[in-house]
């Protein structure tokens, strides 16, 4: 199968904000364009990958991600990832998935106050398989933005070693010369992304979707999702 | 029936905004505040006058919706005289 064949789904809440780019960046990959999903629809076509996009579903109220986690969708999203099924959440969608349960940990308030909007440079760790890292170099950075004031990923000492010890780490802050100081937001072990226990479910801070094209700063991101389709499509 | 739900995070859990509001109070003055934990307070109107059965309800508002137990705790108070 090649990645033109690949159905991507991507769910839309009151409040999201980077569904469209998403679109945009799966459609130039893929040549298809993935079908945008009201968090109201109780039931998910079937589809190769399913994208929980960032931005501030309902406005964040209550916790980020509480309020969206608990919308009809999500079950058909959880059903989706209990067959198998890829899902990919991306900063408020990551929030999401966290609250969920489909991953383990919570995002708390950045460490600094400030809600942190800059290029950031990751680093590719070595994983339980994947299709969010089969084809990225193990050690290689990426560079994307993140955009958050919740990123700081927590989770009780227990539950890190074991996030280490399975291989649920998929990628940490880096130092970078250019992008400045590694850890954005005080994140545990630096993390930016984690993968589920079976590596089928990813959520991660920083934005790929904003990383597309060379006009916009840059095309890791593109590189990101490139690797996942493929893997997907393999 | 007014049922109150106070929501606070567990020790332990680092709190960015009361160790910030802690250090504000420190500069206006008050230099006998050693630390601040902020919180949530939900106040829910109840159709249900069993306490009991208030209870065991809230109680699963919480666990599903109302707090996140990974890091907060939560306690119910039902004020007396209602």
């Amino acid at each position: 199968m090649s990645i033109s064949s690949m159905r991507v789904a991507i769910v839309v809440f009151p409040g999201s904000n980077c569904d469209r780019d998403m679109m945009v960046g799966i459609e130039q990959l893929t040549g298809r364009r993935p079908s945008l999903i009201w968090h109201k629809e109780a039931t998910l076509d079937p589809v190769d990958l399913a994208i929980i996009p960032g931005g501030f579903s309902f406005g964040d109220y209550l916790r980020c991600g509480a309020l969206a986690a608990r919308s009809p969708v999500i079950d058909a999203v959880m059903d989706h990832a209990a067959r198998g099924g890829a899902v990919m959440g991306i900063c408020n969608g990551f929030q999401i998935l966290l609250e969920t349960g489909m991953l383990p940990g919570v995002l708390v308030q950045n460490a600094g106050l400030n809600y942190v909007c800059r290029n950031t440079a990751i680093k590719v760790q070595e994983t339980v398989s994947s299709p969010f890292t089969a084809n990225l170099e193990v050690g290689s950075d990426l560079v994307m933005p993140v955009a958050h004031n919740e990123g700081n990923y927590f989770a009780s000492d227990e539950e890190l070693a074991r996030l280490d010890d399975n291989g649920q780490i998929a990628f940490r802050y880096a130092e970078s010369d250019i992008y400045g100081p590694a850890n954005p937001n005080g994140a545990a072990k630096d993390i930016a992304g984690i993968v589920s226990t079976n590596g089928r479910v990813m959520g991660m801070m920083p934005h790929p979707e904003r990383a597309i094209s060379k006009e916009l700063g840059g095309v890791d991101g593109a590189t990101l999702l490139q690797g996942c389709l493929e893997a997907l499509a393999s | 029936m007014q049922v109150i739900v106070n929501i606070s995070l567990k020790e332990g859990v680092l709190d960015p905004q009361g160790r910030a509001t802690a250090r504000s109070l420190g500069d206006l003055g008050f230099a006998e505040v050693d630390d601040v934990r902020v919180g949530k307070r939900i106040v829910l109107e109840i159709n249900e006058t069993d306490p009991a059965r208030i209870n065991q309800r809230v109680a699963r508002m919480c666990e599903t919706l109302l707090s996140n137990t990974v890091i907060e705790e939560y306690e119910i108070e039902i004020p007396d005289g209602q």
